[in-house]
């Protein structure tokens, strides 16, 4: 029973975003002109582009994601889809869980992994080392999904409520705070030559407790949204 | 309170939407071959009793009983359709996603059914609404044979051959053993099975 759900649900998602090519671009395009945008603000002085290139690749990731999600769940509930995906789930909390999923790994390969893949081109921008951009894109892809599934379940928790949208970035971008300490801490180690070990198994540790967590919480949101 | 046979049944159900009280009290046996008619004035509860039902909701009291093994079909007021996706692949996404049948056979007979077949690969944002309403009524056809099928308002916006498309198709439900709860305002046209009426009055007044 859970099978279809899961597989209905992501095979969709992904079908709808190739149908609107130009929204499903619109996290990377945010992406792209935010962080451009520094090395016009701050100067081209190459060692301070250096030193802050982690921090600002890592923020603008985060906010390209938070973006992003707001809508994940929203037009599905409007148009009666998502009472559909909870009455194929089955009852109860746990049962809604396939779906909490779904959404959140369609999210993330519609918008992380695509970050993951351009951030080298970034990372050459602002003149980072090719062990640096190595990093930058190990800790996008362990941050990424982090970042996906505290959205989701911000964007559960606040549907229906009007402005969720701002509701959701004060709700989750608190929550995001360690993923983007210890993602452009490990960026930052690399460049400045210590080893990024501990960012990393951090990071790992931060990963798997939210993926534990957070399809849970996002799930009972759904439930109670539904009802 | 259930023999084998019943579908569903639900003893002294009580729904409260906030701080009003719907119903209460609410007793009701649904068997294989009915086809229920839930009336009401609006704001008694038809859509809530529905919900309750299909599990989406929980009654503020009482319970509800369904024959293991059955499967429930919900068509909300909503659609539960996505304007960039085609015809054949919404009716295809809602039949994967509760389990239905998915063979193209069946699908082109669901979609025949409801006259949509030419229009399979049009995006249902070119649909006029009683085609949307089509759609999602065309999963009817695909869901297993003796579901119990709660159906909010199905008649909206469908027009006269539409009308006697669903009642069809009701009939043949009916006819396989499948039981049916539905709403609608209009007076039903079905002529066989004849609908048992179930009239919501509201909470009774101390």
């Amino acid at each position: 029973m859970t099978a279809p759900v899961f597989s209905a649900v992501l095979v969709r998602d992904l079908r709808l975003a190739a149908r609107r090519r130009v929204d499903a671009l619109l996290p990377l395009a945010f992406f792209a002109v935010a962080v451009s945008l520094f090395p016009l603000g701050v100067g081209p002085e190459p060692n301070t582009l250096r030193q802050i290139a982690p921090g600002v690749l890592w923020v603008c990731a985060l906010l390209a994601a938070m973006l992003s999600v707001t809508q994940l769940f929203a037009t599905d509930q409007a148009d009666g889809s998502l009472e559909q995906m909870m009455l194929a789930a089955g009852s109860g909390t746990a049962a809604a869980l396939p779906v909490a999923i779904a959404k959140a790994v369609a999210h993330w390969l519609l918008t992380g992994l695509p970050l993951v893949l351009i951030a080298p081109l970034f990372g050459v921008m602002f003149d980072l080392s090719g062990r640096s951009i190595g990093a930058l894109c190990a800790s996008l892809a362990l941050g990424t999904p982090i970042l996906s599934l505290l959205g989701s379940l911000g964007a559960a928790l606040t549907l229906g409520v009007r402005n969720g949208g701002v509701l959701l970035i004060l709700l989750i971008v608190p929550l995001c705070i360690p993923a983007l300490i210890f993602g452009s801490g490990a960026v930052s180690a690399v460049e400045s030559g210590t080893s990024a070990r501990g960012h990393f198994s951090l990071l790992g540790a931060l990963f798997i407790a939210t993926a534990l967590l957070a399809p849970l919480a996002t799930a009972a949101a759904l439930r109670i949204a539904t009802e | 309170m259930t023999d084998s046979s019943t579908v569903v049944a639900a003893a002294g159900l009580a729904c409260r939407r906030g701080e009003r009280l719907l119903f209460s009290g609410l007793d009701l046996k649904v068997l294989p071959g009915q086809v229920v008619w839930v009336r009401g004035a609006n704001g008694q509860g038809k859509t809530s009793l529905l919900r309750l039902l299909a599990g989406l909701a929980r009654p503020e009291a009482g319970r509800i009983e369904h024959l293991a093994g059955r499967e429930r079909v919900y068509v909300g007021h909503a659609n539960a359709l996505k304007d960039d996706l085609s015809v054949a692949e919404s009716l295809m996404f809602l039949s994967r996603l509760h389990g239905f049948d998915t063979s193209a056979a069946a699908h082109e007979q669901a979609l025949r059914r409801f006259g949509l077949h030419s229009r399979r690969d049009a995006p249902v944002r070119t649909l006029s609404q009683g085609q949307r309403r089509r759609v999602a009524l065309a999963r009817l056809c695909t869901a297993p044979s003796t579901a119990l099928w709660l159906l909010d308002e199905p008649f909206d916006a469908l027009d006269a051959q539409g009308v006697d498309v669903l009642n069809a198709v009701l009939a043949e439900h009916a006819a396989r053993g499948g039981s049916v709860l539905l709403t609608s305002h209009l007076p039903l046209t079905l002529s066989s099975p004849v609908p048992i009426t179930l009239q919501l009055n509201g909470p009774p007044r101390a």
